[in-house]
């Protein structure tokens, strides 16, 4: 792919902030014409290790954390399965970023805040509370496990002090509240310092207990259980804009809540066939639109998309809107359907495009054009001849997830290897960058890497019989409205930005 | 998991000649296709079993396997090479062309060249996309154990991998159904028709299930506003379901 010379290459832009959005064919974001997709333009903040069970004790005695967010000599053997990231989320401010791993664990990181005297330090992530969401359990009328891995992790916007998350597994959803406490009473009447009741004999005076400051401790509390109400595997919840709402999505249905209701639910997709026989398709994704609480998504393992409008019916089986992009015959193979089938769907912030993440592809939808994708970008699509070797082995099956920036001009997706991709919508530039350790030393700038098809390789690149395909980046997260992206690797979770900010 | 392919050498030639021999009816011109799609049938069969693990096993992927074994079948059923795998050509193929099959991966004009002509015997013309063949279902689908029992015969001859394999079509004989869609009437257990029993009785866990389970839920059940102990919960409702029925 050529690439264009930035004309607009030198401008400073350091001093703005990205609007929430704007249309792609307006004028670009800053991160379009600057660095985005450029060369030299990412470079490691900080990677944090979630940290295992083992180092949690130590953890709460060590009050600077950095030292453990910092400490790249940790050794890598001690981390277990359970440490996988399986989700990554920013929250509306960007302030907070949550990670749910296969241990049922929730990390928030907190950003680092300005200060004087540490400038450069604006932008790490040190971590802010850490709480077992899930737990295993086990489905006594199936003889199954009920994995404790946390599958999708969606911040409530703020209300007052506390933060609220939803966090779910494969059946329950759970909605968390986090709050710091920094003070504490002192000074009750019937009990002593030690929480003990005293002797009412010995009681002679009375007095008005008094709040004293205490050592910052955040908390994470249940605030909501909501269970028994999916008989399949929950992959999605999604907020609703009038956050009284949300829904958490299965293979074959959808379910709406309400978050004050925990032991009822309206069902509001069903997909599921009269006769199991016939089953052919699933839901692998939903969310609701970012403005209108009436309008949702949700995309299928035969790769299309509907848009349903909930005005419409209380069932809304009949779709208002549906996407599917018509198979082109030259390339049709008995794994066509497999890779079409979409592991996830976001919409844009601005509401008018959805994007869509495919095994080889990623696609962005005009909600007003049906018929088609508006634009298709190649993920990796040097694969493309290995697609049977990717299914004897299941990789074929792996669910990559995309997401947008915050102007909507840029989107990003996982690949294999530890390799990640941008895609600028505007130049059409896109670039490939790798979350490794070898990188890791803090404020690297990351290389561009690059993927060798043909049969010369040069010095940098790295062919496809070389990709590590135990190591794929599922989950990334771009912060909403600066060049700040979360990457998770494994159990590492790296967060990169932009140079230039 | 470093480098994963390019294990299985194309020996188009050297298979030609094996397998004319073999006599493969209807299949003169490039019967590699036939049996590295059946090696994908097979293999298709085999993740499909090994689906039944301790957890749950995941939906989209058995839903997306079973859709590729019946359009294997169809166009199986559509060549007229369904019931054609003859044991002995089958028992030569060498263990490894379960691995790397490119010659599937390759695109339908690519493969066009290399089906069976028209003049196969069948006087079946071939279709430019053989995938989306639309055959009458009576007729396309059938049951995946006829294509077991022919792989069956040649299991002396096969290596060591053929043991794992020859355990999970036991598994699969013994089966009371043998099509692929019953395959999903597992997932779909009794257990599931109560779904809509248990949606419905969330909304009763605190008021009970009639007098009679009074004595379990007042003893178990966690009161309203506690909803840390959902667990409790779900043992009160599969107490309930069990004495209910």
């Amino acid at each position: 792919m050529v690439l264009q010379p930035s004309e607009r290459h030198h401008r400073d832009w350091s001093h703005r902030r990205l609007g929430p959005w704007c249309s792609p064919t307006g004028s670009p974001a800053p991160l379009s014409c600057e660095t985005g997709c450029g060369e030299g333009s990412w470079i490691l903040v900080c990677r944090l290790l979630v940290p295992t069970q083992v180092s949690l004790l130590s953890m709460e005695e060590d009050i600077d954390t950095r030292k453990i967010n910092n400490s790249f000599l940790r050794d890598h053997s001690y981390a277990t399965e359970a440490d996988i990231i399986s989700t990554v989320e920013f929250n509306h401010t960007g302030e907070l970023l949550a990670t749910g791993d296969k241990g049922g664990r929730v990390v928030i990181f907190q950003r680092e805040q300005e200060s004087k005297n540490q400038v450069h330090r604006r932008g790490e992530y040190n971590v802010y509370s850490t709480f077992q969401s899930h737990e295993p359990e086990f489905d006594y009328l199936k003889s199954l496990e009920i994995e404790e891995k946390i599958n999708k992790i969606r911040w409530l916007p703020q209300q007052n002090a506390a933060y609220f998350l939803l966090s779910t597994n494969d059946k329950t959803v759970k909605l968390w509240k986090v709050s710091e406490r920094d003070k504490r009473p002192e000074g009750y009447n019937l009990k002593d310092e030690e929480g003990r009741l005293r002797d009412p004999a010995t009681i002679t005076t009375l007095r008005v207990p008094v709040l004293r400051p205490m050592d910052l401790m955040v908390e994470a509390t249940p605030r909501r259980v909501f269970a028994n109400a999916h008989t399949y595997h929950i992959n999605s919840i999604s907020v609703n804009s009038d956050y009284e709402t949300y829904m958490s999505a299965d293979d074959l249905r959808i379910n709406l809540w309400n978050f004050e209701i925990t032991n009822q639910s309206f069902n509001i997709v069903d997909i599921k066939p009269a006769n199991m026989e016939e089953l052919t398709e699933v839901i692998t994704a939903a969310e609701f639109h970012p403005h209108h609480c009436n309008s949702f998504v949700y995309s299928s393992s035969k790769g299309t998309i509907r848009l349903c409008d909930m005005r419409a019916s209380a069932l809304c089986d009949r779709h208002s809107k549906f996407f599917e992009e018509p198979e082109d015959p030259s390339n049709r193979s008995f794994f066509s359907e497999i890779i079409s089938s979409i592991s996830d769907v976001k919409f844009s912030h601005s509401g008018r495009y959805i994007m869509t993440r495919d095994y080889l592809t990623v696609k962005v939808w005009d909600l007003n054009m049906e018929n088609r994708p508006i634009e298709t970008y190649q993920v990796h699509d040097y694969l493309r001849s290995k697609l049977c070797s990717l299914y004897e082995n299941d990789c074929i099956f792996d669910k990559f997830e995309c997401v947008w920036n915050g102007s909507d001009s840029v989107i990003m997706t996982g690949s294999y290897n530890n390799f990640f991709r941008m895609f600028d919508r505007n130049t059409k530039r896109d670039v490939t960058l790798e979350a490794s350790r070898e990188n890791s030393k803090p404020r690297a700038i990351l290389k561009p890497r690059k993927v060798c098809v043909g049969g010369k390789r040069r010095k940098d690149e790295i062919s496809v019989d070389s990709l590590d395909f135990s190591k794929k980046i599922l989950h990334t997260a771009w912060h909403p409205s600066e060049n700040i992206i979360a990457v998770a690797a494994t159990n590492n979770l790296y967060i990169f930005q932009d140079k230039v900010n | 998991m470093g480098t994963m392919f390019a294990r299985g050498l194309k020996r188009k030639s050297a298979e030609d000649g094996e397998d004319v021999e073999g006599g493969l009816a209807g299949a003169q011109a490039m019967p590699s296709y036939s049996l590295q799609r059946q090696s994908l049938l097979d293999m298709s069969l085999v993740k499909l079993q090994l689906c039944h693990m301790l957890v749950e096993p995941n939906l989209c992927r058995s839903v997306l396997i079973a859709n590729t074994v019946r359009q294997i079948q169809e166009e199986m059923a559509q060549d007229g090479t369904w019931r054609v795998v003859a044991p002995q050509a089958a028992g030569r193929a060498p263990l490894d062309r379960l691995v790397s099959t490119d010659i599937l991966c390759r695109s339908v004009r690519e493969q066009e060249g290399e089906r069976p002509g028209p003049d196969a015997g069948d006087g079946h013309t071939p279709d430019l996309v053989p995938g989306l063949a639309t055959v009458p279902s009576a007729q396309a689908l059938r049951s995946p154990q006829s294509s077991l029992w022919e792989v069956d015969s040649s299991r002396e001859n096969r290596g060591g991998f053929q043991k794992s394999l020859d355990q999970i079509f036991e598994t699969l004989e013994n089966k009371t159904s043998g099509s692929v869609e019953e395959l999903f009437a597992d997932v779909d257990s009794p257990y599931y028709d109560l779904d809509a029993v248990l949606t419905g009785m969330v909304g009763s866990t605190q008021s009970g299930h009639g007098s009679g389970l009074q004595a379990f839920s007042s003893a178990t059940a966690p009161p309203p506003s506690s909803s840390c102990r959902s667990d409790l919960g779900e043992l009160d409702h599969a107490v309930e379901i069990l004495v209910e029925t």
